[in-house]
């Protein structure tokens, strides 16, 4: 083979496989909580039972060929979208809330790409071994031993992207009768597609790529950097309790204790390299705070048990903010949360959250639209009266039967014509549509610019809706 | 410059040299376009086999994609994959979906219908697309008609009738509506006298002596307006012969005439003229039956229906 330009300049830089260890500690504990709640509520969530009267027993369900979400007792229908507007931006609030306050928290601990990593890594290390293990693997020839390990993680992985994205899919469809559809290939083509292409890039994502998609892909990751403040708290390494006056340096004979350490001018940090071999992304904290940090705190616990074992005091690394490492005298770091701009986030949070709970719990068990008829806007009757004609839908969001009268405010009694619909009965999750005509003698008509039409579903008179309405008249000749 | 130098040194040549010196780089495609390349003839190999493609003598090989649809007689076709099958099966899901409320539509009666509110949906919504493809031509798409062409369908005044069975009778059958040219029989004053007297029963402004003259005439068998007017001059519905005393005017252009004797001047042109192009066609054979029920009542909802 040549060697043209093309192999020279490579485009890409090329992975450095990242062997993590594995760490006890209190940020471990946390996460690994954090991992099993969200595994329990993901793949579960689809398979719990919730009766209903008109969709499967489903308690989540989004039905997207019945144009409407089913969670639990709430159904949700495409004229609510403004919930989802309002979701969307009480999550971006509560990222910037967050990010002000503690960093990347949401990296570290809560986003789907650093769970799913972390729930691989720990399949690879239940077959292959501790880092050291991996290592040798890695670096072994591929015998028998490294084709059976490698290979049954890799199986193992695909099975836990199927599972994925299988439980991806079973949100949009009763899942009992998915699973069984799938593996009878009864499926439909976009449940295989979905559930497929699901498949392919969780197996990417959390098993090949892993921290590149942090360092390379995700733009959440970038854009939290300009959130950060000198008060935010992140996670750092105590430079100058590490390196002291010499630097750091291993814990040598005569150099063990922290009394010997101090008269050598040493830094509390023995140079042992547990805080980079732990890091899911591969750096070293001590070089500073740095973009592919995705603070998830397992350098802490790192150094914090080899801070025990040798009985030196905690906290080498640990969170803290900028601001308090550089003081002359470092105070015990604390949350610096009386900052305009979080609490700016923290209000608007608590605003927005507020109106979709209040949105939510008082939204009417139905929704009206009424159209004026405007092809033609106004018929002019053979006795001279005028007569407009409107379009009344009503879609019932309630769970069961509702009837529904209509009635005029604002024209007499008489004028309004509702043909053989003065009352309507609409299935849950239906829509009725009645045509109404008014009727206005040409005074009365000329005088009549709007009126209301109000609906009231029988037996709830405290939920009527009244909607004003135009009426429209020929423009008078002279 | 030092660019060169680096690329003289890194890249090979062909090894041949043409007049001492004269050397040609060899610098290979990309990898990645050489496997996009292959990549694109296997999917055009795929493409040969699923789709139709290559002619065939007289046919083509027809691809591995069959089309089968089940067709309004019940007869279960397949074709190899074409867009017009593609059409084909799309048009016959629809007109599966739309049978069974066809087969209520059939079973049921026009005042059944009209009272259901479920039906009452399915009419509104696959009346509006019958109305909006076979109707709204003349009569526009809301039904409001044009003057002196298309009648209003959205009034209470109806030449034919605007019961349930006038309108199927009309839709079915057609109209063809007729009025005499009355101005080589009468003269300029008496069509004068008849307008005036016209325009009086719907209380248009008009000249008293003259609308005198014209009701003797109207009633009279000079002019014979009572016979299809009718003595009140009320219209007769089996004729098609509108009311005059309504204040609604399909052929004369009274609404848009600004002044009384312009309105006049519109009756005295019907007059004049008579008429020839109230004519409706029939639909008996170009609709189905339950398509033709279902204008019925939409058109029926229109706001007119008695």
């Amino acid at each position: 083979m040549q060697t043209g330009l093309e192999d020279q300049l490579a485009l890409y830089q090329k992975r450095i496989p990242i062997f993590t260890r594995s760490v006890k500690g209190r940020f471990r504990r946390f996460k690994t909580s954090v991992l099993v709640l969200a595994y329990v509520i993901f793949f579960g969530l689809p398979w719990l039972p919730w009766s209903r009267l008109d969709a499967p027993a489903q308690a989540v369900l989004f039905d997207v060929l019945g144009r409407r979400f089913l969670i639990f007792g709430l159904t949700v229908y495409p004229q609510d979208v403004v919930w989802l507007a309002l979701l969307l931006f009480i999550a971006a609030i509560l990222l910037f809330f967050v990010t002000g306050l503690v960093g990347r928290a949401f990296c570290g601990y809560f986003c789907f790409q650093t769970l799913w990593t972390d729930f691989y890594i720990w399949i690879e290390r239940k077959i292959q071994g501790e880092r050291p293990a991996r290592v040798r693997l890695f670096r072994q020839p591929w015998d028998r031993e490294k084709v059976i390990k490698v290979g049954g993680t890799h199986a193992l992985w695909l099975l836990a992207s199927f599972w994925t994205g299988l439980t991806f899919a079973a949100y949009f469809t009763y899942a009992p009768q998915l699973v069984m559809d799938f593996f009878t290939g009864q499926a439909a083509a976009a449940a295989y597609i979905t559930i497929g292409i699901l498949t392919l890039s969780t197996y990417a994502a959390a098993g090949l790529m892993r921290e590149q998609i942090c360092t390379y892909v995700c733009p959440y990751g970038r854009f939290q950097s300009v959130m950060y403040e000198a008060e935010t708290l992140a996670v750092h390494y105590d430079v100058k309790r590490g390196e002291a006056a010499h630097g750091r340096a291993t814990a040598r004979a005569g150099q063990r204790t922290l009394a010997e350490r101090q008269e050598k001018g040493l830094g509390d940090c023995v140079d042992c390299g547990l805080c980079v071999q732990v890091c899911p992304v591969g750096i070293d904290i001590r070089d500073g705070l740095q973009y592919k940090c995705i603070s998830c705190g397992l350098c802490i616990d790192a150094c914090n048990t080899i801070m025990d074992s040798f009985a030196f005091p905690r906290g080498l690394i640990r969170y803290d903010s900028e601001k308090n490492l550089a003081a002359a005298t470092p105070a015990a770091p604390k949350l610096h949360w009386t900052r305009l701009k979080i609490i700016g986030y923290g209000v608007a949070l608590v605003l927005m959250s507020a109106y979709l709970v209040y949105s939510i719990s008082t939204r009417g068990s139905f929704d009206r639209a009424v159209s004026q008829i405007r092809q033609p806007l106004y018929v002019v009757l053979s006795n001279g009266d005028i007569r407009n004609r409107y379009q009344i839908r009503i879609t019932n969001k309630a769970g069961q039967d509702q009837t529904y009268q209509i009635t005029a405010r604002g024209i007499p009694a008489d004028a309004l014509d509702l043909g053989h619909f003065r009352e309507i009965t609409v299935k849950p999750g239906h829509s009725g549509l009645v045509q109404a005509g008014v009727r206005l003698p040409p005074a009365l008509a000329a005088k009549t610019q709007h009126f209301e039409l109000i609906i009231v579903p029988q037996g709830k008179p405290a939920e009527a809706r009244s909607e004003a309405v135009r009426f429209d008249t020929p423009s008078p000749h002279p | 410059m030092s660019e060169q130098k680096l690329q003289s040194q890194t890249v090979q040549t062909t090894g041949h040299a043409w007049d001492g010196d004269l050397q040609e780089y060899n610098n290979p495609l990309p990898v990645w376009w050489v496997y996009t390349f292959y990549a694109t003839a296997i999917f055009a190999i795929v493409y040969w086999i699923i789709y139709p493609s290559w002619p065939m003598g007289k046919g083509w090989i027809g691809g591995m994609s069959d089309i089968t649809y089940v067709n309004s007689a019940g007869e279960t076709k397949t074709h190899s994959w074409n867009t017009r099958a593609l059409l084909l099966q799309d048009l016959n899901k629809a007109a599966a979906a739309q049978k069974p409320y066809f087969d209520k539509v059939a079973a049921m009666s026009y005042e059944q219908i009209a009272k259901d509110p479920e039906m009452n949906g399915f009419i509104l919504s696959s009346g509006k697309a019958l109305f909006a493809d076979n109707c709204a031509a003349c009569h526009q798409s809301g039904g409001q008609g044009v003057v002196g062409f298309f009648p209003n369908l959205t009034d209470d005044d109806w030449l034919y009738g605007g019961s349930f069975d006038k309108i199927h009778e009309t839709v079915t059958g057609g109209r063809r509506g007729y009025m005499p040219t009355f101005s080589e029989v009468l003269s300029g004053e008496q069509i004068d006298q008849l307008a005036n007297y016209v325009a009086g029963l719907s209380g248009i402004g008009h000249d008293a002596a003259k609308a005198a003259a014209g009701n003797v005439l109207f009633h009279s068998d000079t002019a014979a307006c009572y016979y299809c007017h009718g003595v009140d001059a009320k219209g007769r519905k089996d004729i098609g012969a509108p009311n005059l005393t309504d204040g609604i005017w399909l052929w004369a252009g009274v609404a848009a005439a600004p002044t009384g004797e312009g309105k006049v001047a519109a009756i005295r042109t019907v007059i004049g003229n008579g008429l020839s192009k109230g004519v409706m066609p029939a639909w008996a054979g170009r609709l189905s039956p339950e398509q033709i029920k279902v204008l019925t009542v939409y058109v029926h909802e229109l706001g007119g229906g008695q």
